[in-house]
C-alpha cells in the first residue's frame, strides 16, 4: 500500500492560508512506555502540533545528546520493539487522519528488517516521512528509492556547514520538508540554535529545497518566532519536549497537561 | 564525492550524520595529499624509526612447536614504543591532524592501548588530547588511565549505555560533530566511516611489508600463512595488506570466542554476527532481531567490540581471508605458554592469534612457515591475568 495523501503539502497550504509557520514537536515512541506514548501523541496534537516527528528507540544514537539518549534508554528498558512503535502510530492515525507524521531514526533499524519491509510497514500505519540521522546524502539513494516505492517522503538534512553542491543536491532530492540544522553538534536544549542567516535561507530558496523546518536547540517560543521571521517554514523541538516527559515520569496527568501547554505556547509563536 | 573508494565490496561507506561529511572529506583529502608528499612521508618514517623503534624484530620461536620442520615466527609489534602496534597509525593520524591545521585530538579507547598511543603522540607533537573511555574500563584499566593522564591527555569516563568501548566511540563521535573545526577524531581501529578503514590500513601497512622482507631474508620465500587477532581489525589488516595479492599466503584472522561461540558472551562479529551498520560502516556486527546492537564480551578488552572493520567483512565474503575464533581459556593458555617457553609475555589480544597459530603448527605439513603478528605486550594484562589465575599457572 502506498500513501497517496500528501499531508505535508496540505499542511503547508493550510498554514500559508492562515499566515502561520509549522510547529513540530519530537518525542521518542515508547517513552516512557507504550500506553503513555499514545497519550503523549494525543496531547501533542491537542496542544496544536501541526505535525509530529517521532523517534524509534535505538541502542547507539550517535547524533543525540543526553536528553534523547535517556528517552531511548527508558523505552528500551521496557523492551519496546520497532513494531510496537508502529502500532502506536497506527492507533494515533485512526484518530488524526490528517496530521503529518515523520519518523526520525537510525539506519540499522531500517537495514536489519530490510528497506522494502521497513518502508512498507511504515507506510501501512500511515507514516508520511522518514529521516535517518546517520544516512547522509551520499548514502541516501537506495533509501530514497524505497521511500518513492511506498509513497513515503525521504527527509534530508541541510547542515549549517553545507556546501553549495550539497544544497543543490538536496534541492533535487528533497521531499516533504527539509530538516534545517540550527547548529553543529548533537540534539539537546543545552546549546541554543543559531537563527539561520538570511543568506542561507535565500540559498535554500534558490536551490528549491522542500520547505525548511529549523531543528536542534529549539526550546523557546522566541526562537520559533525568530526562525519563522528569518524565513524558515517552521520549527522542530525535540529535547525540550522530551524533558517535560523526563521531569514528570511519576505524574502522567501533569506530564500530559504540561505537554499540551508547551505545544500551545510554541504554536502560538508561529503566527506571523 | 569521494576520491578514494569508500566501500570494500558492499561493506564500509559513510553512515554518519550529514554534519560530519565535510570533516571526513577534509580528512580524505589531507590523507591523499600526505601520501603523495615526500616531506610528510619522511617525517612519518623518521618518527617510526627514531621514536617508535621500527622495524620491529622477527623472532623464530624455539620451544613452542613439536614438529622441528615447522617454523613459527613472531612479528614483534610488542617491542614497539607504547607496547603495541597502535603507535604506528596514531603517529600517522597525529601528523595529519597538524597538516589539517587542527590543534585538538579526540579519541576513544577500550583497554586504554589506543588511548595511551594517542596520548604519547599528542604529547610529542603538541596536540591537546581528550580521550573517551567507558566508565567500567576506566576502573578496570587504572594503570593505562594514569599513563594517559601522565602524558597530558584528558580522560573522560563515559557511563552511558554499557560503559565500554562502543559507548566511548559514540561519545567521541558526538563530541566531533560539535568540534570538527579544530579537532580531529583519531579513530583507533580499521573500522568506522570512510576514510578511516583505509587510512588505518595504510598507516599499519609496514607490519606486513617488514614481515615480507624479513621472511624473504631468512627463508628465501613467502610464509604459508600470516595470523593476527581481530577486534576491529587494525593489526590484522596491517599484516594482511601486503599479502592480499599473494594467493599462496593464507590470511588468518582470529576473533574472540569469549566463553564460547555457543554462548552469548563472545565478540566474534564475523563468526556469529550478521550484516548491519555500526559507527558509520556497513559490516558484520552483533545485533538482535530488531537491529539493536548487542554487547560483546572477551577476556581481552582490545577485542571486545561488537563489529569488525569492513575490509575484513569483504575479505571473508570473497574467501581471501579465513576467520577463526579462540576462547578466553585457549588465549590464557597461550599467554602462559609463550611466557614460559619463550620468555615473552604477550598481550591477551595477541594471545588469541598465537593460540590459533599453535593449533595450525601442530597440523601443518612439514616445512611450513607461519607468522603470528604479536601485536602487543602483556604488561597491561598482568593484574587481570593474575586475578583470573589466582596465582596458579599452567605448565
Amino acid at each position: 500500500m502506498s500513501n497517496q495523501q500528501d499531508r505535508y503539502a496540505e499542511m503547508f497550504t493550510r498554514l500559508d492560508a492562515k499566515n502561520e509557520g509549522a510547529f513540530v514537536p519530537f518525542v521518542m515512541l515508547g517513552d516512557p512506555d507504550i500506553k503513555t506514548s499514545l497519550d503523549i501523541l494525543k496531547a501533542l496534537a491537542e496542544g496544536g502540533a501541526d505535525a509530529l516527528e517521532l523517534g524509534i528507540p535505538y541502542s547507539d544514537p550517535i547524533a543525540d545528546g543526553p536528553t534523547i539518549q535517556q528517552a531511548s534508554i527508558r523505552a528500551l528498558s521496557h523492551h519496546i520493539h520497532p513494531s510496537d512503535c508502529l502500532e502506536v502510530i497506527r492507533q494515533f492515525r485512526d484518530i488524526y487522519p490528517d496530521t503529518p507524521i515523520g519518523l526520525l531514526l537510525y539506519s540499522n533499524l531500517v537495514i536489519k528488517p530490510g528497506l522494502d519491509k521497513f518502508y512498507t510497514d511504515a507506510a501501512n500505519v500511515g507514516v508520511d516521512s522518514i529521516l535517518i540521522a546517520d544516512v547522509p546524502l551520499r548514502e541516501a539513494d537506495r533509501f530514497i528509492d524505497a521511500a518513492n516505492q511506498t509513497g513515503i517522503k525521504q527527509i534530508l538534512i541541510a547542515p549549517p556547514n553545507a556546501s553549495d553542491e550539497t544544497l543543490a543536491e538536496i534541492g533535487k532530492k528533497s521531499q516533504g520538508y527539509t530538516y534545517l540544522l540550527g547548529r553543529a553538534g548533537v540534539t539537546g536544549a543545552e546549546t541554543a540554535a543559531t537563527i539561520p542567516a538570511s543568506e542561507l535561507i535565500a540559498k535554500l530558496t534558490q536551490y528549491k529545497v522542500a520547505p525548511p523546518l529549523l531543528g536542534f536547540g529549539i526550546s523557546k517560543p522566541e526562537q520559533v518566532k525568530e526562525a519563522i521571521s528569518a524565513g524558515a517554514a517552521g520549527a522542530i523541538s525535540g529535547s525540550a519536549t522530551v524533558n517535560i516527559i523526563a521531569q514528570n515520569l511519576s505524574q502522567p496527568k501533569v506530564m500530559l497537561t504540561k505537554l499540551r501547554e508547551f505545544v500551545s505556547v510554541m504554536k502560538q509563536a508561529t503566527k506571523k | 564525492m569521494n576520491h578514494l573508494e569508500s566501500k570494500f565490496g558492499q561493506y564500509g561507506g559513510m553512515y554518519v550524520p550529514e554534519l560530519l561529511i565535510p570533516a571526513l572529506d577534509q580528512l580524505e583529502q589531507a590523507f591523499i595529499d600526505a601520501q603523495n608528499d615526500p616531506e610528510f612521508q619522511k617525517e612519518f618514517m623518521e618518527l617510526l624509526t627514531d621514536y617508535a623503534g621500527r622495524p620491529t624484530a622477527m623472532t623464530l620461536t624455539r620451544n613452542l612447536v613439536s614438529n622441528p620442520t615447522v617454523k613459527l615466527y613472531l612479528k614483534r609489534e610488542d617491542l614497539l614504543h607504547g607496547g603495541a602496534h597502535k603507535t604506528n597509525q596514531v603517529l600517522g593520524q597525529a601528523l595529519l591532524t597538524k597538516r589539517m591545521g587542527k590543534t585538538e585530538v579526540i579519541a576513544e579507547t577500550g583497554a586504554g592501548q589506543h588511548g595511551v598511543a594517542t596520548a604519547l603522540a599528542c604529547a610529542l607533537l603538541g596536540l591537546k588530547a581528550r580521550i573517551y573511555m567507558g566508565a567500567k574500563d576506566v576502573e578496570r584499566q587504572e594503570p593505562n588511565v594514569f599513563r594517559m593522564r601522565l602524558m597530558g591527555a584528558e580522560v573522560i569516563p563515559v557511563s552511558a549505555g554499557s560503559g565500554t568501548l562502543k559507548d566511548a566511540v559514540n561519545e567521541a563521535m558526538r563530541d566531533w560533530s560539535a568540534t570538527y573545526d579544530k579537532a580531529h577524531y583519531l579513530l583507533g581501529t580499521a573500522a568506522g566511516p570512510h576514510p578511516f578503514p583505509t587510512i588505518v590500513r595504510e598507516f599499519h601497512r609496514m607490519i606486513g611489508e617488514e614481515t615480507r622482507a624479513q621472511i624473504m631474508a631468512k627463508e628465501g620465500r613467502l610464509p604459508d600463512a600470516v595470523v593476527a587477532c581481530v577486534g576491529g581489525g587494525s593489526n590484522a589488516i596491517g599484516m594482511f595488506a601486503d599479502f592480499i595479492d599473494e594467493p599462496s599466503v593464507k590470511l588468518i584472522g582470529v576473533e574472540p570466542a569469549g566463553k564460547g561461540l555457543h554462548t552469548t558472551e563472545h565478540g566474534a562479529a564475523i563468526g556469529k554476527g550478521t550484516k548491519g551498520i555500526l559507527h558509520g560502516a556497513y559490516s558484520y556486527i552483533m545485533q538482535d532481531e530488531d537491529g539493536q546492537i548487542e554487547e560483546s564480551y572477551s577476556v581481552s578488552a582490545g577485542l571486545d567490540y561488537p563489529a569488525v572493520g569492513p575490509q575484513h567483512a569483504h575479505l571473508h565474503d570473497i574467501g581471501r581471508a579465513t576467520y577463526a575464533a579462540v576462547t578466553d581459556d585457549e588465549a590464557l593458555y597461550a599467554f602462559q605458554l609463550l611466557s614460559r617457553k619463550e620468555g615473552i609475555i604477550p598481550a591477551l589480544e595477541s594471545s588469541h592469534a598465537l593460540a590459533h597459530a599453535l593449533n595450525m603448527a601442530d597440523e601443518a605439513e612439514d616445512g611450513s612457515i607461519i607468522v603470528v603478528n604479536l601485536s602487543g605486550r602483556g604488561d597491561k594484562d598482568l593484574a587481570h591475568v593474575h586475578s583470573i589465575l589466582g596465582g596458579q599457572t599452567n605448565e
